[in-house]
C-alpha cells in the first residue's frame, strides 16, 4: 500500500475556480413534488436565485368538463380536484349550488357534513405531516400517522364505499346516515388521537435537525402573504387571523367551541405548527358534534332538488316524474351567480357559479388554494437554498390536482 | 353570523369610491345577496387600486379572478370578474367589466396584488384575452404551444382535433378503433 502522499497546497493564484449560474429543472416526476409539478431553478451555487413553477400536467378541463353536465354530476369531478381530501371540495361545491338555489339543509345534514369535513382535514393534515417530514428526512412520523389516517379511510369506507372519491355529499345533504358502529368508533378515535399527536411531536417539535431545516426557512410577512393570496395555515403562519370557517361560519362551525391556531414569524416551523395544532382543533370539533348530533332529515325535503326515495318513486306517479326530470335534466337552478368561499385543508377553495336558469352551471370558476400557493412560490424560495426547496413544497401544501384541475 | 354580503358597508364604499373617481360610471348588480359593481374595463385599474386603498373598503384579498364568456347573449363577448375580500372588514364585493371582442384586453392588476399574475395568465390562456401591463403574459395550463382558448364557448369539449393524433404509436401501426356511431351534439 501505498503512504498517502502530502496534501498539495495550492496558492490562490493557481487555483482558478470558474463559477457560473446554472438552470435545473425539477420534476415533473420528482417524489418530493407531491404530484406534476415542475420547477425550473436558476442556482448560483447552493442559492436559488429563481424558482419558476410550472404547471398544467394534470390539467383535465374541469370547469370545461362542468358546464357540459348537470349539476349533480360535477360533483364527481370536484371530488377529483384535491384527491386527498374529497369531501371538504364536494362541501365547498354543494354549499355553492345551494346558495343559488337557496335552500337550507336539514340540521342533522349539517352536523354530518362538520363531522366528515373534518375528518378528512385530520387524514389530510396526516399525510402533509407524514410526506412533508419524509421529505425532509424524518421518515418515521410517516409510519405513525398513517396508523390513524388508516383509521378515517376505513371509516370513510364503511361510511361511503370508497376511500378516496367518496362522491359522499349531495345537493341538499348527505347521501347516506351514520350507523352506531361509525359513530362508536369515531367517539374511540377521538379519545385515542390526542396522545397520538402527542407521539408525532416526540419525534419532531424539538427536534434540532428539524428545527434547523424549518426556522427561518420560506419566511413570508402578514402584509405580504395578504397580498400574495395565500389561505389557510399557509396564511395563519404569518399571524393573520383569518379562518373562512369563523370570518364566514357554514356548516355548525359556529356551534361547537374551537380555536384558530396562529403563527408568528410566517416561517415553515409555524405552518408546521399550526397545522398540528389543527388536528386537534377538528378533533375537538369532531367530539363535540358527535354530542350534540340532532336526529332528523339527512336530505332537504325538496322533490325539484332531491329524488325522491324508491318506494315513493314506485308507488307514486308524482315522484317517478320528478325523478325522471332530475336525471335526464338537472336541478333546475335559478339564475344568477354566487361566490362562495370554503377552508378546506389547504386554504381557501372558492367556487364562483353562473347559472342562466338551466340544468347546467353556465360557468363554474375554481379558485383552488394550491394555485395561488404555486404562484407564490418564487416568492418564497427568495434567499432559499435547494434543499429548502423541497420544504417549500411540502409547507405549502400542494396538491397538483387542485392546481392544474 | 358574519354576513358575506357588504350591506352595512355598502354606502360608504361607493360614497368614497364618488369622492376619489367623481367621474366613474357604474351599474350595481346583486345575486344571491352579494353585491357587484360593473365598471367600465378603462377604469378597472383605478377603481381596484381605490377600493384596496379606501378606509372603509380595505379589499385588500383577491380571492379570485377569472373570465365568462358570453358568446350570443351580451353586446359584449366576455366579461372579467374580480372577486374582492377584506381579511380586516369581513365582507366580499365583486368588480366586474366588460371585454369586447373587436378590443380584446383588459388592463393588469398585479401591481395592486400579487396574485393577480397567475390568475391573469390563467385568463389569458383560457380566454384568450390579453391582459395589458403583465409582467409575464403565457399560457399557463395549456402547453405553451396550444392552439386555441379552451374554456371560450365556441371551442368544442372534445377539442379541436388535437386528441386524434395523441398516441405515440405511429399512425400506420395503430390498431383501428371503434368510433361511436352517433355523435350528439354536445359530446
Amino acid at each position: 500500500m501505498k503512504p498517502a502522499s502530502e496534501p498539495v497546497i495550492q496558492s490562490d493564484e493557481e487555483v482558478s475556480v470558474e463559477t457560473r449560474e446554472m438552470k435545473i429543472n425539477m420534476g415533473p416526476q420528482h417524489p418530493s413534488t407531491h404530484g406534476v409539478l415542475r420547477l425550473v431553478l436558476d442556482v448560483d451555487g447552493e442559492k436559488v436565485m429563481k424558482a419558476e413553477s410550472r404547471v398544467g400536467y394534470l390539467h383535465r378541463g374541469i370547469e370545461k368538463l362542468a358546464e357540459h353536465g348537470t349539476y349533480q354530476q360535477a360533483i364527481t369531478h370536484i371530488d377529483r380536484l384535491d384527491y386527498i381530501s374529497a369531501i371538504t371540495n364536494e362541501f365547498a361545491y354543494c354549499r355553492t349550488v345551494e346558495k343559488l338555489l337557496g335552500i337550507t339543509v336539514p340540521e342533522r345534514a349539517e352536523y354530518i357534513r362538520t363531522i366528515v369535513a373534518e375528518m378528512q382535514r385530520i387524514s389530510s393534515h396526516l399525510l402533509w405531516l407524514a410526506t412533508h417530514a419524509l421529505d425532509i428526512g424524518a421518515m418515521t412520523v410517516f409510519l405513525y400517522t398513517f396508523r390513524e389516517r388508516e383509521t378515517i379511510m376505513d371509516l370513510f369506507e364503511e361510511l361511503t364505499g370508497a376511500r378516496l372519491n367518496n362522491n359522499y355529499m349531495r345537493i341538499g345533504g348527505v347521501s347516506k346516515d351514520l350507523s352506531p358502529f361509525f359513530i362508536e368508533t369515531l367517539y374511540k378515535f377521538c379519545e385515542e388521537f390526542p396522545p397520538h399527536i402527542e407521539e408525532y411531536d416526540t419525534l419532531i417539535r424539538e427536534n434540532r435537525i428539524w428545527y434547523g431545516r424549518t426556522k427561518g426557512v420560506a419566511v413570508i410577512s402578514a402584509e405580504e402573504a395578504v397580498n400574495w393570496g395565500l389561505s389557510g395555515p399557509t396564511l395563519r403562519g404569518s399571524g393573520v387571523n383569518w379562518d373562512v370557517r369563523k370570518a364566514e361560519p357554514y356548516g355548525v362551525y359556529d356551534k361547537v367551541d374551537w380555536m384558530v391556531p396562529l403563527g408568528e414569524k410566517g416561517d415553515v416551523y409555524d405552518r408546521y405548527w399550526i397545522r398540528v395544532e389543527e388536528l386537534h382543533q377538528s378533533n375537538r370539533i369532531i367530539q363535540q358534534c358527535l354530542d350534540q348530533l340532532p336526529d332528523g332529515p339527512i336530505l332537504v325535503d325538496h322533490p325539484k332538488v332531491v329524488a325522491p326515495p324508491k318506494e315513493k318513486m314506485n308507488t307514486e306517479i308524482e315522484s317517478l316524474i320528478h325523478q325522471f326530470k332530475l336525471v335526464s335534466e338537472g336541478i333546475q337552478v335559478p339564475q344568477g351567480e354566487v361566490y362562495c368561499a370554503t377552508e378546506v385543508p389547504k386554504g381557501e377553495l372558492g367556487f364562483y357559479a353562473i347559472s342562466d336558469g338551466r340544468g347546467r352551471p353556465y360557468r363554474l370558476k375554481i379558485r383552488a388554494p394550491s394555485f395561488v400557493h404555486l404562484g407564490a412560490f418564487n416568492r418564497l424560495a427568495r434567499d432559499a437554498y435547494v434543499a429548502d426547496i423541497i420544504a417549500i413544497i411540502g409547507t405549502i401544501d400542494i396538491v397538483l390536482g387542485e392546481s392544474d384541475r | 353570523m358574519a354576513d358575506i354580503t357588504l350591506r352595512q358597508n355598502e354606502e360608504a364604499i361607493l360614497e368614497g369610491l364618488k369622492d376619489r373617481l367623481p367621474d366613474l360610471a357604474y351599474t350595481l348588480e346583486r345575486s344571491c345577496d352579494q353585491l357587484a359593481l360593473l365598471v367600465d374595463k378603462k377604469d378597472i385599474v383605478n377603481v381596484c387600486a381605490t377600493l384596496k386603498d379606501l378606509p372603509a373598503a380595505k379589499f385588500d384579498y383577491l380571492a379570485d379572478l377569472c373570465g365568462v364568456d358570453y358568446l350570443g347573449k351580451g353586446e359584449t363577448r366576455y366579461q372579467v370578474v374580480y372577486n374582492l375580500y377584506s381579511i380586516p372588514l369581513n365582507h366580499r364585493l365583486r368588480v366586474k367589466t366588460n371585454v369586447g371582442e373587436d378590443d380584446c384586453t383588459v388592463d393588469s392588476v398585479s401591481e395592486i396584488w400579487k396574485t393577480a399574475n397567475w390568475h391573469e395568465r390563467e385568463l389569458y390562456d383560457m380566454f384568450g384575452i390579453n391582459v395589458v401591463g403583465h409582467p409575464d403574459l403565457r399560457r399557463i395550463l395549456m402547453p405553451e404551444n396550444w392552439e386555441g382558448h379552451p374554456l371560450r364557448k365556441d371551442y368544442p369539449l372534445k377539442g379541436k382535433g388535437q386528441r386524434e393524433d395523441f398516441s405515440f404509436v405511429p399512425e400506420n401501426e395503430r390498431q383501428p378503433t371503434r368510433k361511436p356511431e352517433i355523435e350528439s351534439e354536445d359530446w
